[in-house]
């Protein structure tokens, strides 16, 4: 009844609910679209769900479910394998995060707010050269590479999986500070300029200040990345490097073990809560 | 007098130009090196060592022996004889390799479908529910891939979520062999990549003009003709961009095959990966991962062309 009084237009037509708004909802949906949407959905999150509520079962079953309680948890904590890969996982994606988004950060602000420069598709090429290639290609071939580097100067250490790491990580540190870069504009630097401010004063009172949401996003992207690496890293780790993704993956081969699903919830919730910042300041951004 | 005045003043301001031009090359090029050399060190130059390593002889104890050779090449074709030295056709490894492109293709054509419907959905959503909706769809991604194989592994295992469930409705009384089957890779593969298509589909299904779809209707239109004449043929950059984004990383997979085909059922990424572990052949694992470069490079370079083309058209 309130429709066609909203709508003086369609009062005049016979028809007494104005067909326009009747089509117009119905006009963009396909029939079954809504539900394999949903479905997908499903799909994506069940298998999680079952690891994380299994982590939390009493019972050395990962299938009945018994009582609830932390037991896994603190089985994974006072494992000295656990303890000794988290700490080198850590050590690792600090070290590559770091080196990479300083490096990401200096290219995203010389291929950024530029005319078109000459070299520019190909700087762009090898910075993104790491995503191109299929991971286990670059596995072998970083694994080939250091061997020689090892033979040829007796140095050894975990310097080379930071190194490896940190190629890896770039690419995704550069995308959100490119990203962020692009979002503004000249005229603040101008200004500081115009106000007599140096380049560095410019720098750093003006740009970084402006472009660090992006600095922090690209950071906890390459961070995430790091820690989840398993291909390069179980190639490329010495003995004694082992992370914890390598870690969990020499388990699961030797059985499962509820104590798997615990570590797992704690490495997946760490990225979880990493990438919900990550989307939260990329949504900040744009409001 | 004033003409030369001018003319030098001109060419002083041009040569300052020219200075500072300079001066915002060097410092561009200053800036983007540490990424480029670090990048093109170890993430490009060792490719071209695997190029080097596929031609050499395999060491006794992995590694390789300077000694130009052409067999890891041969081998991928054919066996060779250990008592008279002839060759015969072998398509064990071609056999892997084709395996993979089934597999990998099987999976792309599954992510579409089942991402397509899921893009479209989203992308008909108000637009404040849309981002929530890709937030849902992209968090996965970021969990460990090796943590969501082993989620599947869980539910699918022969005592896993779903026989049990199936065997207690009483569907079934023995539980359903799915786990180290190609069909639980070709779940796995899916289930890892399908962000990846949802995500491009989106990206052109958002930019859909619905004016369109309503003109099509208006014409006669049945739904599933609108599907097939208009939202389909306006959407193909972002299925072409999602079928490539999920095609190569499944061409590759490792971990999916390793933990849901339990290392029999291969793909060629753990072909290459045995190959620098136990059964040592590090040329052969070289000559692997090159014939999977070439042809990750070249359904690359295809999409560009394709893009590009796209993208000239549409002005």
């Amino acid at each position: 009844m309130a429709k066609p009084t909203q709508t003086p237009a369609t009062v005049a037509s016979p028809d007494p609910v104005p067909p326009r708004r009747r089509r117009m909802k119905d006009l963009r949906k396909q029939p079954g679209f809504d539900t394999i949407a949903w479905i997908c959905l499903f799909l994506l999150y069940a298998p999680i769900a079952v690891l994380i509520i299994f982590s939390f079962n009493d019972n050395r079953s990962v299938v009945k479910w018994t009582e609830f309680s932390l037991r896994w948890y603190k089985a994974a904590f006072e494992n000295e394998g656990i303890r000794k890969a988290t700490l080198i996982s850590l050590q690792v994606a600090a070290v590559s995060t770091i080196f990479a988004t300083i490096f990401a950060t200096m290219a995203a602000l010389a291929t950024t707010r530029v005319r078109a420069f000459k070299g520019q598709t190909l700087a762009y090429a090898v910075i993104n050269q790491p995503l191109m290639v299929p991971e286990i290609v670059t596995a072998v071939s970083t694994l080939a590479f250091f061997g020689i580097i090892k033979q040829a100067t007796g140095i050894n250490g975990i310097g080379f999986l930071m190194l490896a790491h940190t190629v890896f990580c770039i690419p995704f540190a550069y995308m959100p500070i490119r990203a962020r870069l692009e979002d503004m504009n000249l005229s603040l630097e101008q200004a500081a300029a115009d106000l007599y401010a140096t380049p560095i004063q410019v720098f750093r009172k003006v740009t970084l200040p402006l472009m660090a949401p992006g600095i922090v996003a690209g950071g906890m992207l390459a961070f995430v990345v790091s820690l989840d690496d398993v291909i390069i890293t179980l190639l490329v780790a010495g003995p004694g490097e082992t992370t914890l993704p390598v870690y969990i993956l020499g388990q699961i081969r030797r059985g499962i073990t509820p104590e798997i699903n615990a570590v797992s919830t704690v490495l997946l919730g760490l990225s979880v809560v990493l990438v919900s910042i990550f989307f939260l300041i990329g949504n900040n951004k744009r409001t | 007098m004033a003409d030369l005045t001018s003319s030098s003043a001109g060419e002083r301001l041009a040569e300052a130009r020219r200075q500072t031009n300079a001066a915002a090359r060097r410092r561009r090029w200053q800036l983007l090196s540490p990424a480029i050399i670090i990048i093109a060190a170890f993430g490009i130059f060792p490719l071209t060592i695997t190029l080097i390593y596929s031609f050499l002889s395999p060491g006794t104890y992995g590694g390789v022996r300077w000694e130009f050779s052409t067999n890891a090449y041969v081998q991928f074709l054919f066996d060779r004889d250990i008592f008279d030295d002839t060759l015969q056709f072998s398509a064990t490894y071609l056999s892997i390799f084709g395996r993979s492109i089934g597999l990998a293709f099987g999976a792309t054509v599954g992510a579409l479908l089942i991402g397509f419907p899921t893009a479209y959905f989203i992308a008909s959503k108000p637009a404040n529910q849309r981002n929530l909706w890709l937030f849902l769809i992209t968090l996965p991604f970021w969990v460990n891939l090796l943590i969501r194989t082993y989620a599947i592994l869980l539910i699918i295992r022969d005592e896993g979520i779903v026989n049990i469930s199936l065997m207690w409705t009483g569907l079934i009384d023995q539980p359903i062999g799915m786990l180290y089957t190609d069909y639980a890779i070709f779940a796995g593969l899916i289930y890892s990549y399908l962000p990846f298509m949802v995500l491009p589909l989106y990206a052109s299904l958002e930019k859909l003009d619905f004016r369109l779809v309503e003109a099509a209707y208006d014409l006669y239109a049945s739904r599933f003709q609108v599907l097939r004449h208009v939202i389909v043929p306006m959407a193909k950059p972002g299925i072409v961009a999602g079928c490539i984004l999920v095609f190569i990383p499944a061409l590759g997979a490792y971990i999916t095959p390793e933990l849901l085909g339990g290392g029999k059922e291969l793909m060629i990424g753990n072909l290459i990966a045995l190959q620098f572990g136990g059964s040592r052949n590090w040329p052969f694992g070289s000559a692997a991962a090159l014939i999977l470069l070439v042809v990750v490079m070249v359904s690359l370079i295809v999409y560009v062309r394709y893009s590009g083309k796209e993208g000239s058209n549409h002005g």
